[in-house]
């Protein structure tokens, strides 16, 4: 991907030994640091998150992802700002892409929650996407973990509009907001299918434009279909987020989306839903690294692109010859 | 011209490209202008096809005003020497105006210190360690009537740069005036007063867009009714321009601007003619020598046909436009500090040869800090070189027919009308702004521009050509002393105590009521100036009913 | 596993020209590292405050208006408040008279970019520090 130098190749700090002490103390710094060493992958970055794990599970993740321009960050400085007059602290991650050809990227969502960015019980974290397609960066799972560990009772994730897909977020997330605008190609048809259906809550932001009352109209008579499933009624509520307007409803609305999680107990399926996701993914990024690994010993990733070019084999076969030899090497070292 | 003319003409020119491509067979470099317009190694009457001598150039003074906005341009009078300065406290800015006004320039041009511009007093924590910085801090009458001690306001006129405070500023110079006796009918000036091109480009603005038009357009009221030979907006392009973007950019964005204020003005009910003679323009100089004159061509000739065909205004004063220049800080170098004082002539030579009413000429040294003495008086000089040595101001628009120029002012007044037409397709200038088109078109110009120079492929001397290896900076520095903010919070606790409250909270009260109430807030502003509220005090209670804006990034 | 370089590009106190900052923040995007542009009228609390929740290697502060020493001085004494002066690279652009650089150096402001500095020069010495700094 990146056409990174060696001078690219900064080592991580590695966590140091009173890490979790200061984290489990509260201390900011700490939790900045857990956060870089998961989100880098640093040496003792998976012992971290295990000893963190126990403590997390208690905050209320909510996405909220949509195109850019929808008003995410500001719906998201909104809905921190009542959150906090109610006394509950936030963890805030904002997901902006990376490029995907030098590999950097312009983080500029935490511009737009000024108002909040300086209170004592907020934290916002900007994540870049790293590769990742679906939205959301690689870590920011892990890294919402750290959150929910560190105590903040909810975690707002706002994540990149990049086109209409967003779905990574729905495995991260109890409660995954949609965010869209009038008269900028939001239609129903446009959107899709995806997109759709994790959405728990839609939001029409900027609501005051022309176009708004259509747009919910059409949201509505889509939603008949699967209202009432789960018991839930997938609410379209309008904001003016710029002026706060709409922003009380919202919250109301993830509340209860929550309660209600919990009470038909879709709340245990979703976390189920929640946890197989995230093994699956462990699963298999740790199933890749054990297996490149061991064919970069021999060289073979190599030998199997040269035979495909020399017409000797199919992408097929070669694959199938790897995953033989990375068994066989597995059982021989 | 008769077509066997043109024939031979045609031959000719393909004589002398076959030729030339035979002697450099493959294409070199290609040559463009500083913002990237093409340029032909030559031009010929073939460039200007459609070219209509009377429907495009016309005369001086005359629609469509390309060639100069007076019949006599410089030979009646030469354009305004007007250095811009202002620093440290009222009383030091004081000794300078009279400094310039002494040495022979026309007209006196303020610079506001950063609380100033953004309606903050010297003691607001925000202003910590700005006062005074770039310009005068002015936080009551008291400061604006030291500022203008001993200057009659009925025999100079003043240019204020200011903008989110405008209003406050007019209404102190109006106070200012009345203390000396003078009524404001007789006062001469400008205000900056652009809030657009604040959004677009240089962020100084305090409440959002609807606030700050309304207040512009009462000050287009009050100014019609009350001062008629008040400049009210000097609509920019200066700005845009120094944030990075081309010409081209510069010319389309501050017309942009300058029919989105006339537009304002309509709807708030006013007839075109009684505020459209007191718009004025305020354009940036720039290297590129035949650019920038085109430039200016061009922009008197789009102005002109949209204020009579679009607008329909029946005064040709309404037609004019008239534009005060400046030129370019942003081509100054900090290496070799010296060679800014060619590149400020040959800038402001181009401004003279576009036509310019005022001019502002940059010190050789402002790319390291502050202005100092014998700085500013090699600027005025090379103004005065200009017009009294050069011939430049005796024959109007000289390069008018030059082959190349019409072709340029051509292409500069089609691309302005690309970007009108973008614009338009967006919903307007403020949705533009809302939406950060401006911002990015800006930012992209900004950083090839910048890429250009790092690759070589614009060259810069003293910068990326002909460096001196080792160099040490070796200016006289211009020291702000930073008791200066110590002497302003004293002067306002003073001020505070000596007053009369209830006058300045009456008179606050009074200011929001108009405000909520739509009417004109200008003669609440006067009556708060006049009891000694302070500027931030003012804001304040704007702020109180407004909002404060937020812009978000665009990169 | 290798990481990026975490930049916070400020543009503190009441200041609006931003053409500088924004062109040095493309740039270090192009350049591979992750920017997180502060906005205008940031107060040293703030700038500091969104370096530590960021985790940045390096604060690059823009400052055209004269402010400088108060600032930066500020910026530093907060820092160390924090603990982190030592871990970030603080560094900074705009129109700093020689003097005063002398004086920022002392209390620990790595880098100041005068107009000229190309933003090549920028970049080699942010890998250059940070990489110095963790080293």
């Amino acid at each position: 991907m990146a056409l990174s130098t060696d001078r690219d190749r900064i080592p991580v700090r590695a966590a140091t030994g009173d890490l979790v002490e200061r984290f489990t103390e509260g201390h900011l710094r700490a939790l900045a640091r857990a956060i870089t060493l998961v989100e880098n992958e640093a040496p003792g970055y998976r012992e971290l998150l295990g000893r963190l794990y126990g403590s997390a599970g208690r905050a209320k993740k909510v996405g909220i992802t949509g195109a850019t321009g929808a008003g995410k960050s500001t719906l998201v400085d909104e809905l921190t700002k009542r959150l906090l007059s109610r006394g509950r602290s936030v963890g805030i991650i904002a997901v902006d892409p990376s490029s995907p050809f030098t590999g950097g990227a312009l983080l500029g969502d935490r511009v737009r929650m000024q108002d909040v960015g300086l209170q004592k019980d907020v934290y916002i974290r900007s994540m870049a996407s790293r590769g990742s397609l679906g939205g959301l960066a690689r870590a920011t799972r892990e890294v919402s973990i750290v959150l929910d560990a560190f105590g903040k009772d909810y975690i707002l994730i706002e994540s990149v509009g990049v086109g209409q897909v967003a779905l990574d977020i729905a495995d991260v997330v109890d409660t995954t907001v949609v965010v869209l605008v009038p008269e900028s190609g939001d239609s129903v048809q446009a959107m899709k299918a995806g997109l759709m259906e994790i959405a728990d809550i839609f939001v029409i932001n900027k609501a005051d434009l022309t176009g708004a009352d259509r747009l919910e109209l059409e949201l509505n008579s889509h939603l008949e279909l699967q209202r009432g499933r789960h018991g839930w009624d997938y609410p379209v509520i309008k904001t003016r987020a710029r002026s706060g307007q709409g922003i009380d409803e919202l919250l109301e609305q993830i509340d209860r989306q929550e309660e209600h999680l919990a009470r038909t107990g879709y709340l245990e399926k979703k976390r189920m839903h929640l946890v197989r996701a995230e093994v699956l993914q462990l699963l298999s990024e740790t199933i890749t690294k054990k297996v490149r690994q061991r064919l970069d010993a021999g060289g073979d990733l190599e030998t199997a692109v040269a035979d495909i070019l020399g017409g000797r084999l199919n992408p097929y076969q070669a694959v199938d010859r790897l995953l033989e030899r990375a068994e066989g090497a597995g059982s021989n070292g | 011209m008769a077509d066997s003319s043109h024939e031979k003409i045609s031959e000719a020119e393909q004589r002398y490209r076959r030729n030339l491509a035979a002697k450099n067979p493959k294409d070199g470099e290609s040559f463009t202008t500083i913002s990237g317009e093409p340029l032909d190694i030559l031009y010929t009457p073939l460039h200007l096809e459609n070219f209509d001598l009377v429907r495009d150039l016309g005369f001086p003074g005359e629609y469509p005003y390309t060639r100069g906005v007076r019949d006599d341009m410089y030979r009646g009078r030469l354009w305004t020497m007007r250095q811009f300065a202002g620093f440290g406290t009222a009383a030091d800015t004081n000794r300078r105006f009279k400094y310039l006004l002494k040495h022979g320039q026309t007209g006196l041009s303020t610079a506001f210190d950063m609380p100033t511009l953004m309606g903050y007093d010297s003691d607001h924590e925000l202003a910590q360690g700005e006062v005074g910085r770039c310009g005068v801090a002015i936080d009551s009458l008291e400061d604006m009537e030291i500022l203008f001690d001993g200057i009659p306001l009925d025999k100079v006129s003043t240019s204020m740069t200011i903008n989110a405070p405008a209003a406050i500023l007019l209404a102190l110079y109006i106070a200012v005036g009345e203390k000396q006796g003078i009524s404001s009918e007789q006062l001469r000036g400008t205000l900056q007063n652009d809030i657009l091109k604040e959004y677009i480009a240089q962020k100084e603005w305090i409440f959002p867009p609807k606030p700050h038009m309304k207040l512009i357009t009462d000050i287009m009221e009050f100014c019609a009714r009350h001062v008629p030979k008040w400049n009210t907006i000097s609509i920019s392009g200066y700005h845009i321009r120094e944030a990075g973007s081309t010409a081209i950019q510069e010319l389309a964005f501050t017309l942009a601007d300058g029919f989105t204020y006339v537009e304002a003005g309509i709807e708030a009910g006013m007839d075109v003619d009684t505020f459209a003679p007191r718009l004025s323009f305020f354009f940036n100089a720039h290297m590129d020598f035949f650019e920038e004159i085109a430039k200016y061509r061009a922009a008197r000739r789009i102005w002109s046909r949209a204020m009579r065909e679009k607008y329909r205004a029946k005064n040709p004063l309404s037609w004019l436009m008239r534009f005060h220049t400046q030129t370019a800080g942003c081509s100054l170098t900090a290496q070799q500090p010296e060679n800014n004082i060619m590149r400020t002539a040959f800038e402001a030579l181009s401004a003279v040869l576009g036509g310019t009413q005022s001019l502002h000429t940059n010190s050789f040294d402002e790319a390291l800090c502050l202005p100092t003495e014998k700085a500013v008086q090699i600027a005025l000089r090379t103004q005065q070189v200009i017009a009294h040595e050069t011939g430049a101001a005796s024959v109007i628009d000289p390069l008018g027919g030059s082959y190349f120029v019409e072709a340029l002012t051509d292409r500069m007044h089609q691309g302005a009308e690309e970007y009108f037409r973008r614009i338009g397709e967006i919903g307007g200038v403020i949705a533009g702004i809302e939406k950060g088109f401006f911002q990015r078109e800006i930012a992209a110009a900004a950083s090839a521009y910048q890429r250009s120079i790092e690759q070589e492929k614009r060259l810069v001397v003293g910068v990326n050509r002909h460096q001196v290896k080792g160099e040490e900076v070796e200016i006289d520095l211009l020291k702000i002393d930073p008791a200066i903010e110590k002497s302003q919070h004293e002067r306002l606790r003073d001020l505070r105590a000596r007053r009369h409250d209830r006058a300045v909270t009456g008179a606050l009260k009074n200011l929001q009521k108009a405000a909520r109430e739509h009417r004109n807030q200008i003669p609440d502003i006067l009556e708060a100036v006049r009891a000694y509220a302070t500027l931030g005090e003012i804001c304040d209670a704007l702020r109180e009913v407004y909002g404060e804006y937020r812009e978000p990034p665009i990169f | 596993m290798d990481r990026k370089i975490r930049v916070l590009i400020a543009k503190p106190g009441l200041d609006g020209h931003d053409r500088g900052a924004k062109i040095v923040a493309s740039a270090l995007r192009d350049a591979g590292m992750e920017v997180i542009y502060t906005g205008l009228r940031q107060t040293p609390e703030m700038i500091v405050g969104a370096a530590v929740q960021e985790d940045v290697d390096v604060i690059g502060i823009s400052i055209l208006s004269g402010a400088h020493m108060t600032i930066f001085s500020r910026v530093m004494d907060l820092l160390k408040e924090q603990g982190a002066d030592l871990e970030v690279v603080v560094c900074g652009g705009g129109i700093i008279p020689t003097e005063d650089r002398e004086k920022l150096e002392d209390i620990g402001v790595r880098g100041l970019f005068g107009p000229g500095t190309t933003t090549g020069e920028i970049i080699e010495f942010i890998r250059t520090a940070v990489t110095d700094k963790t080293a």
